[in-house]
């Protein structure tokens, strides 16, 4: 073989190793980033039982829980991002006391979604109400319209947020049901958290799920069903 | 040409209201400018009022911008030719209201950079979307408008492009109506009678408006109005006046009605603290009574006391709309009915709110927009009634 032969040989050699050096990480981000290539579908409606009859009085845990997977701040002032609260309760005529906790309740008729001038909230097929950071204008027309005060306001700039929860100063976010965990087959942060397992996590589509299971023989009920609105988070015993 | 005998202005005032102007309108960037830098934890607005003062200046300003038109309906659509000479101002008036209100709007969204998406990505279930349509549709009609009644060659399209504004602008105050009409949970909203209520209110507050601005141009100017001009228009002011009064009455009667509204109708008419207060003192009063007994009263009803009436209907729209945007968003939504509720994110808790300056500076940056169009665009252009003596 004549050297040239080996020099051209060598070249071609070099030359390829580098476009693949070159472009593989591009790929590997490019997939990362694309995540799961199957789109949600429709054929799942994730939702929440929650058992208030089991939601300790004074216990945080969902709710601290969402703050830390979420890149929350945890401050309480009226200008600071909820996105999961408790709420304390007391029936005005018999005075029965419970707690719950509360968030966006992923509607299947959303009002935010029916409001929003941009499109930015919308329902994913799987029903996981969300905000889109890139279109979302801050007009916070979807926070009037909410009837469970489920939406905050981004009031100041962001710092040291976390890769997988996009969030922006001027736009409104809530809830997202831990979206980022629940497209990994992982469970939303809060009923993970939940020191009593009062948080049922599941596809309400699926007949033989847990969640539908129980939903078929306890009492459930969503909150302001009178406005007609499915929520996908049921709460037992109020 | 004889119309346009050149407008006396006198100089200097002229250059320094203009200068003023603009200065507020530079006080309002600035906040706009620092509400962009900062956030709105500068302003007032938080979690539970979403919506505040700058709000209450869009709403009144876009509101007034489609009411000032009576003047020029009752002019093209229903043919009374002393209101037609008075057409023209009343469109100016109702592009420079409509601007005003429209900056304010857009500068105090979270993202105003992003504006671009708000025309490019369109959800056709929003009444939002659909305003944005008709806002810059009320625009380019009245423009239109203008141009047909301006220019003597398209004096014969007047006609139709005056009935064109006049269902625009019916159109135009449903939709910022059924904003507040279509959300569904919210006890101080969510009723079909907010759309012709909102009509009604732009028809008293933009009678008023064009009678300020038509006293001003006729004083500086030197001019008088004509006796039987103003007598027709501050009748009509004062029976749009006590229309917008029903609909409030209407309004709280019914909510009154219900059992499950009767503590929001408590809360906004008794011991909500400083929004029964602005309802009955600066509303009622205010912005009803008084004008009413300036208007009505045998011994009164002179330019100065109309002048006067004016201002203070003015003033009760402010009120109306203080109450109505923020007092209505205060009260807390009622999420579990039959319960007491509270929780670290204000449930059950009354709203507060205090204006912060630079919303204010924001929400005045619009009223001096719209000022300096008009003060502009009367001086450029001969929008100043001119009387057909016929007509008196």
């Amino acid at each position: 073989m004549s050297d040239t032969n080996v020099q051209r040989r060598q070249f071609l050699k070099t030359s390829v190793g580098a476009a693949a050096v070159a472009i593989a990480p591009g790929m590997l981000l490019f997939d990362m980033a694309h995540g799961k290539s199957d789109p949600v579908s429709s054929k799942v409606r994730w939702g929440m039982l929650i058992d208030t009859a089991n939601c300790a009085d004074g216990c945080n845990d969902c709710v601290t829980a969402c703050n830390k997977e979420n890149g929350l701040s945890g401050g309480l002032s009226p200008t600071d991002s909820q996105w999961m609260r408790k709420v304390e309760l007391k029936d005005m005529r018999s005075g029965r006391t419970l707690a719950l906790p509360m968030m966006c309740q992923h509607c299947e008729e959303p009002p935010c979604v029916d409001v929003c001038p941009t499109g930015a909230s919308f329902k994913r097929a799987d029903g996981i109400v969300l905000v889109d950071k890139h279109l979302c204008i801050g007009c916070r027309y979807c926070m009037m319209a909410c009837p469970y005060k489920a939406r905050s306001f981004v009031h100041e700039p962001l710092h040291d947020q976390k890769p997988d929860v996009p969030r922006g100063r001027g736009t409104v976010e809530s809830c997202t049901m831990c979206v980022h965990r629940v497209d990994k087959g992982q469970q939303p942060a809060c009923a993970e958290a939940c020191p009593n397992k009062s948080i049922l996590f599941g596809n309400l589509n699926d007949p033989e799920s847990e969640i539908s299971k129980k939903i078929r023989t306890v009492q459930s009920t969503q909150i302001r069903a009178d406005l007609g609105l499915n929520t996908g988070i049921r709460y037992q015993g109020i | 040409m004889t119309s346009h005998s050149p407008l006396r202005f006198k100089n200097r005032i002229y250059y320094s209201l203009v200068a003023a102007g603009g200065l507020v309108v530079l006080m309002g960037l600035y906040a706009a400018h620092m509400m962009e830098e900062h956030g709105h934890i500068i302003t007032g607005m938080n979690n539970q009022i979403v919506w505040g003062i700058p709000h209450v200046f869009a709403i009144f300003l876009i509101v007034t911008a489609s009411g000032v038109l009576n003047v020029s309906s009752i002019g093209s659509v229903f043919n009374k030719p002393a209101y037609k000479a008075r057409a023209p101002l009343a469109g100016l008036l109702s592009i420079a209201m409509l601007a005003g209100g429209l900056t304010v709007l857009m500068l105090d969204l979270g993202r105003p950079d992003r504006i671009i998406v708000a025309m490019t990505h369109f959800n056709p279930t929003s009444v939002f979307a659909w305003n944005i349509f008709l806002y810059s549709g009320m625009f380019a009609a009245v423009a239109f408008y203008l141009w047909t009644m301006m220019e003597k060659r398209m004096n014969p399209w007047s006609k139709p492009a005056g009935l064109l504004v006049f269902v625009w602008r019916f159109v135009l105050t449903t939709g910022t109506g059924v904003i507040f009409s279509f959300l569904v949970a919210r006890q101080a909203y969510g009723t079909a009678i907010l759309p012709p209520m909102f009509i009604v209110m732009s028809f008293a507050w933009g009678m008023a408006v064009f009678h300020v601005v038509q006293a001003a141009i006729y004083e500086w100017n030197g001019k008088l109005l004509d006796a039987y001009v103003q007598k027709r228009m501050k009748n009509l002011m004062g029976i749009f006046v006590i229309a917008t009064l029903y609909f409030v009455a209407a309004y709280h009667l019914t909510n009154l009605y219900f059992a499950r509204q009767a503590e929001f109708e408590r809360f906004i008419l008794f011991d909500g603290g400083v929004y029964p207060l602005v309802f009955w003192v600066g509303y009622f009063l205010f912005g009803n009574l008084i004008p009413l007994l300036l208007i009505y009263h045998p011994a009164l009803g002179k330019s100065k006391c109309i002048l006067f009436a004016s201002l203070l209907i003015i003033l009760g729209g402010f009120s109306l709309l203080y109450v109505f945007i923020i007092g209505g968003q205060a009260f807390p939504l009622s999420i579990f009915p039959g319960y007491e509720v509270s929780s670290s994110f204000g449930d059950g808790a009354i709203g507060l709110y205090r204006p912060s300056m630079p919303e204010i500076m924001l929400g005045m940056g619009a009223v001096g927009v719209s000022f300096l169009i008009t003060a502009i665009g009367i001086r450029m252009l001969d929008f100043v009634p001119h009387e057909i003596p016929k007509s008196r």
